[in-house]
């Protein structure tokens, strides 16, 4: 663990340069020197007297936090420079000039299971609930590229979201959706590529020409290697598939958001939030430098990466953490890769409450602690927001969870009044203290990436996953050994509790079913016509200089499933296998 | 000599939510047992023959995919027709608390939810070998 | 097999037994020793080995050797995640070993799985551990060829000569050559085996460069070590070596019996009187262990283990 970076006690700067404090008009008006000897007399005295109940005093992610933060933290803190303004560079109070003023975050429940229409039954219900945009959850089979009577999705069929196999799948998944009037956000990254070609292939049934398609991808091919451990091919030929389409979408697809890179799950694998914010930024730089070596111009796809990050239970933490992001991309983007339109500096952000904070014991505490989350995204300046469900530690939420966990939304966005200004907690010395140490441990991680020799080595090196797993480890240690208290989990625990909650079971026949109707596509289709499709896949995956979108596109429009195109191009780009990290 | 204790953690399924199933391993390390650490996307056949081959005392799976209805059951099956009744089929993950019933009355063994201590899971492995020494 | 396997590691009574039906069938396979750092990459060179000698039709069985943890008592063992590709053949056995600390050392122990797996059918014996700390050195020595396996980042040829892993190699594999550094690493390597000037006609330990993440040089190692093995049998240099390797193990087990009575026998006061007037500085440690041993065995006061000598080999 670091050393803690914040003083509170100016002893060693005092005065240092009190002829530059005052040009921003920062928080200073008694003048540098009186303050800091107040604010050192102050933390003096608390010192000799003032008593502390026996506790970590520590963020969750285990940084010190002093008792008290004063004008005298942020000597070195430049207002104008730092922190700004809303919808100005460098961004740290927000990508928008008017933010909740002028639109409220878009409040975008994750869903998926079961079957292709099941799932859009799910879909039709949440839209009629208010909600504004769709995003799915495909199953774990599909999250790797497996087709449902593959061996290996034996038992996992439509178990944890919507099980998407070939075109006949998206179409039903999308009934009575118009893909040109709402938007989609699809969390798939391995076999992203894959999934799009599928979708774009429905929209095309639709009539919905590609340009009025809009949505979010994840396509994270990266941070499946570092946290959620669900990949299709190596790194390296990963990172193709991730440029295949951050191209296409540029050149097809003005609506269209190519990278949604992910933070969520990093911090879900138990990392830090510097950890969080540090890998995932530099995963996006990767992306960006990626691009720009295969020829694309940085403004051109540069604007339609966005992220998504986790918010978990430290309140000020993850607020800052967010400001730290948008500062952060703001100035690589500008200073390090020469972007010119201020879309490209803007950090766009999705969030999601952290499913590992909540507990089976005592599930209905959890819709108290996702609600304190989803304030904090929502305090952080988010783009749009997911709250989680208070039954998603025991099973699938059932209905009356999901709502509930919406309502939570609309409740922070209509009647805590938080919406009326711009990043309220901007100005809190503890919170810019807090972004200014998280922005500092992001650039030293950047460092040491570059020094192991990029991203993709680090993958291979089993770096971010040792870090991860070492962090992981330390905080369930410290829950053990009590030094943390979760309620209903090492304290306040209820002994013989009878959970009452109603539970969504996924029946056993989704699975039948769904290799039924995938047999009946591989029947009824044109499986020459398939076949050729699926060669002419293969032999553009072999030359590097080939975008391979068109020919997945191809293979979908003739109802390939993608299992069949993840073999296709696996016979050029094998597999991936990970030794574990302690 | 005393007898350590050999512990097989596998992630079973294809979800790749190892986070729990290393903590576990680095616990029971900790707590003194000799852990045969898997990997992720183990198929029960895979499970099995890694359980076999390393004569362990007991299998412990993590599963937060929703297929433990499926694979729970499938190592115990493939454990029994092995001859090797005396492993202890235990895991942990997202299982509702009905289906924990229903794999404990097929031989399965106490099931972790989120949020369990790994010091619970530790000390029922220790009961349970305890309760269970191995005929030579 | 793997509860006989147990059995042996448990130090149990019944080992004896099984060990004992098992002997007589040994000698047949070929063992083959694979060491080196932490992070070498030895597991999946190993898989990689195992695959080839599986394609010649050999029965393979891998011994995996990891520290115990001194603290805990515990160990992690995680080899056979990078040995998945090799999962469902019932041609191949794989066996995590913990190095504990057992009584006749962990070079026997491991010699003795080694035995029923021999006994078993098994002709390939891959014996892994890591390269570092003197028992996991004598486990690798225990073999018939052994492979010592390195990184570029590895660094220095220095650092491994240091090791004493410079000592056992009949053949050096200079892995994840896909790296910068690997060819200069490689050149290393040869220059301080070069330093060891071995006599006209000995063996000259190669250096095989290999990436068996991608497969690649594992064709060459495979030569390599079969060159090794040809050159031992031609030299009859073969049961010379299994001489050796046996001696030492009789010598371990005499060893671990001799040291085992003689501490048993001593009564806990005896102890308190020896500490008492070895903290009050009246007698040497060394002539506190001459008395234990002459107390045990009177008719031999002047055994070499008398003035601390014992180590034999």
């Amino acid at each position: 663990m670091k050393e803690p970076a914040i003083k509170t006690n100016g002893q060693d700067t005092k005065a240092k340069d009190a002829d530059k404090a005052e040009p921003h008009g920062g928080p200073r008006s008694a003048g540098p020197t009186e303050v800091e000897r107040a604010a050192a007399e102050w933390k003096h005295k608390y010192e000799e007297t003032a008593k502390e109940r026996d506790d970590l005093f520590e963020t969750i992610s285990g940084n010190h936090v002093e008792p008290l933060y004063t004008p005298t933290d942020d000597k070195d803190r430049d207002y104008l420079r730092d922190v700004g303004f809303p919808g100005e560079y460098p961004y740290t109070r927000g990508i928008h000039q008017s933010m909740y003023r002028g639109r409220l975050w878009t409040m975008r429940q994750f869903a998926g299971f079961g079957t292709a229409a099941q799932t859009n039954e799910r879909f039709h219900y949440l839209l009629e609930h208010g909600q504004m945009g769709l995003s799915v959850a495909f199953d774990v089979p599909t999250l790797m590229g497996f087709d449902s009577d593959d061996p290996k999705a034996r038992g996992e069929v439509g178990m944890c979201g919507v099980a998407i196999d070939s075109l006949a799948d998206m179409e039903t998944l999308f009934k009575g959706i118009p893909l040109g009037d709402i938007t989609t956000s699809m969390t798939i990254n391995g076999p992203a590529a894959i999934i799009w070609a599928l979708f774009l292939a429905a929209a095309e049934k639709q009539g919905v020409p590609f340009e009025k398609v809009g949505g979010t991808l994840q396509n994270d091919a990266f941070k499946e290697f570092v946290a959620q451990k669900c990949w299709c091919f190596p790194p390296r030929p990963a990172v193709r598939l991730v440029v295949n389409t951050i191209q296409f979408a540029s050149e097809h697809m003005p609506k269209w958001n190519s990278v949604s890179v992910s933070g969520y799950h990093i911090r879900e694998a138990g990392s830090t939030a510097a950890q969080e914010l540090a890998f995932t930024l530099k995963d996006g730089f990767t992306y960006v430098e990626a691009a720009i070596k295969a020829g694309l111009d940085v403004d051109d796809f540069a604007p339609r990466l966005s992220f998504f990050f986790n918010a978990h239970m430290d309140f000020f933490e993850e607020i800052a953490k967010y400001r730290a992001a948008r500062r952060i991309w703001a100035r690589h983007l500008r200073e390090i890769y020469g972007a010119k339109n201020p879309r490209s500096w803007q950090l766009r952000f999705h969030t999601q409450t952290a499913g590992c904070s909540l507990t089976a014991q005592q599930p209905e505490n959890n819709i108290v602690r996702t609600a304190i989350e989803a304030m904090a995204g929502v305090l952080g300046g988010t783009q749009s927001l997911h709250t989680n469900s208070m039954d998603e530690t025991l099973a699938l939420p059932s209905d009356k969870a999901v709502k509930i966990a919406l309502r939570t939304q609309q409740i922070i966005a209509h009647e805590t009044g938080v919406t009326n200004v711009a990043d309220p907690l901007g100005g809190s010395y503890y919170v810019e203290a807090l972004t200014d140490r998280l922005e500092r441990e992001a650039e030293d991680y950047f460092r040491e990436i570059d020094a192991r020799g990029g991203v993709v080595t680090c993958i291979e090196q089993g770096y971010f996953q040792r870090e991860i797993h070492r962090a992981s480890y330390r905080y369930q240690q410290e829950l053990e050994q009590k030094k943390r208290i979760i309620v209903g989990v090492n304290d306040y625990v209820e002994a013989d509790e009878k959970i009452e909650i109603p539970i969504l079971y996924i029946d056993q026949q989704v699975e039948r079913d769904q290799v039924a109707s995938l047999r009946k596509v591989r029947e009824t289709r044109d499986n020459d016509l398939v076949a050729r499709r699926m060669a002419a896949l293969t032999e553009a995956a072999r030359d590097e200089s080939k975008n391979l979108m068109p020919y997945l596109i191809d293979c979908a429009r003739a109802y390939g499933t993608k299992g069949e195109m993840r073999k296709a191009m696996a016979v050029v780009f094998g597999e991936h296998h990970e030794a574990p990290e302690f | 000599m005393d007898r350590k204790i050999r512990v097989l953690v596998a992630k079973a399924g294809l979800d790749g939510h190892d986070r729990g199933a290393k903590v576990v391993a680095a616990s029971f390390r900790d707590a003194g047992f000799e852990v045969i650490y898997t990997g992720l996307h183990q198929t029960p056949e895979q499970v099995v023959e890694a359980a076999i081959q390393e004569d362990v005392d007991v299998i412990a799976v993590s599963l937060l995919s929703g297929a433990h209805m499926t694979i729970f059951p499938e190592v115990v099956k493939l454990m029994h027709d092995k001859g090797a009744d005396h492993v202890l089929v235990t895991g942990g993950g997202i299982i509702p608390p009905q289906d924990m019933d229903t794999l404990s009355k097929q031989g399965v063994g106490r099931l972790f939810g989120p949020g369990s201590p790994t010091a619970d899971a530790v000390e029922y492995i220790r009961e349970w070998c305890a309760a269970h020494p191995r005929a030579v | 097999m793997a509860r006989a396997i147990s059995l042996v590691e448990n130090e149990t009574p019944e080992a004896r037994f099984v060990l004992e039906r098992a002997y007589p069938c040994t000698g047949q396979g070929i063992r083959i020793g694979i060491t080196g750092p932490p992070g070498a990459g030895k597991s999946t060179l190993v898989a990689r080995l195992a695959r080839r000698y599986r394609d010649q039709g050999e029965q393979v069985a891998i011994v995996a050797v990891d520290p115990t943890s001194p603290f805990s008592g515990g160990a992690l063992l995680g080899d056979r995640v990078r040995m998945v590709e090799l999962a469902g053949d019932p041609g191949l056995f794989i066996r995590s070993m913990a190095s504990r600390g057992s009584l006749g050392g962990l070079a026997v122990t491991t010699s003795e799985v080694c035995d029923l797996l021999e006994a078993a059918g098994f002709t390939r014996l891959l014996v892994e551990t890591v390269g570092v700390g003197q028992s996991e050195l004598e486990v690798a020595e225990a073999a018939d060829s052994v492979v010592v396996v390195l990184v570029p980042e590895s660094g220095d040829g220095v650092q491994a000569m240091k090791a004493g892993l410079m000592e056992i190699g009949d053949v050096f594999v200079l892995n994840k050559a896909d790296r910068d550094g690997a060819e200069r690493a490689a050149q290393e390597v040869s220059a301080v085996l070069a330093l060891k000037k071995p006599a006209p006609g000995a063996w000259r330990p190669p250096v095989v460069l290999t990436a068996a993440n991608q497969g690649k040089g594992v064709d060459d190692l495979v030569e390599q070590i079969a060159r090794h093995l040809a050159h031992l049998n031609e030299q009859g240099l073969l049961r010379e070596r299994r001489r050796r390797r046996l001696r030492a193990r009789v010598i371990d087990l005499v060893r671990a019996r001799a040291v085992g009575r003689l501490i048993e026998r001593v009564p806990e006061a005896r102890w308190n009187e020896i500490l008492g007037s070895l903290e009050a500085r009246r007698r040497t440690p060394h002539q506190a262990a001459a008395l234990l041993w002459e107390e045990a065995w009177p008719e031999d006061a002047s055994h070499p283990a008398a003035q601390g000598k014992g180590r034999a080999t």
